[in-house]
């Protein structure tokens, strides 16, 4: 059985570390080598510590539980980027975009049951 | 201040600029993320074996560690390093299409641990893995084509 609890890291994990990868697609349009311009890039800043606290959420979810359930999980993390391509950045939702994102998630629940067997 | 519709875009509303990349900046884009893909995954095989016999140390125990064990310390940084190269690739590739390839990561760790840890292959993780580069080919052709709804 996998925990709730180890469900619920990962689910966080996904969510959180969208909003993070989100911020740092923000950031970068606005990227200069400059050491004031980078720690002055809130978008940045954000991005940065909501993706390591994204990793710490997955380490933490991922160390007991069924990888054939928490895999897939992950995939819950791309569903929502790609949500807020749309509504951020207005990048089109394509076919491909969805067909691809069906995939991934079948793969990696497959490649869990693989790793559990 | 909003004054009419002109300035309730998307764009003013959320004050960075969208600018259309060149075909050759996505495909640039695309590759760097392969790249973070492999750097990552590295860097986990360095974590998790790194991390073996460690145990479950405090928050203070597990700063100490990353600093003085170099398998950590090398894996940490691969993954700093990684997630530049990704801020990079974000800037001209759409965030739809390059986040998803980031599902790269476990395929490559899937193979390395075959490789250093003597995991064993079987069909799942196979088909697994087949289905995953699948997903994120069909990813990479369906970036900017093709929309389900037309805006």
């Amino acid at each position: 059985m996998t925990p709730v609890s180890s469900m619920l890291y990962v689910f966080v994990a996904g969510f959180i570390g969208s909003f993070g990868a989100a911020f740092l697609k923000a950031a970068s349009s606005r990227l200069r080598l400059n050491m004031i311009a980078l720690l002055g890039n809130g978008h940045l800043i954000a991005g940065i510590v909501m993706y390591g606290l994204s990793s710490v959420f997955f380490v933490r979810g991922m160390a007991q539980g069924e990888l054939s359930v928490l895999y897939p999980m992950v995939a819950l993390g791309y569903m929502w980027t790609i949500l807020w391509s749309r509504i951020f950045f207005g990048e089109p939702l394509t076919w491909g975009k969805m067909g691809g994102l069906v995939l991934i998630f079948a793969g990696l629940a497959m490649l869990g049951l693989g790793r559990s067997a | 201040m909003c004054h009419g519709p002109a300035c309730c875009d998307r764009e003013s509303l959320l004050f960075w600029k969208l600018t259309e990349a060149t075909p050759a900046q996505k495909r640039f884009a695309i590759f760097l993320v392969f790249c973070v893909t492999l750097v990552n995954a590295g860097a986990q095989v360095l974590i998790k074996n790194g991390a073996n016999g460690l145990g479950h140390p405090s928050l203070i125990a597990t700063g100490i560690a990353i600093l003085t064990t170099p398998q950590l310390f090398v894996g940490y940084s691969l993954y700093a390093f990684s997630m530049v190269l990704l801020v990079v690739a974000l800037r001209h590739g759409e965030l739809s299409a390059i986040y998803p390839v980031i599902a790269l990561t476990f395929v490559w760790v899937t193979i390395l641990s075959a490789y250093f840890f003597g995991d064993q292959m079987n069909a799942l993780k196979l088909g697994g893995i087949t289905l995953i580069v699948a997903g994120v080919a069909a990813l990479g052709r369906g970036s900017g084509k093709g929309a389900v709804k037309k805006s």
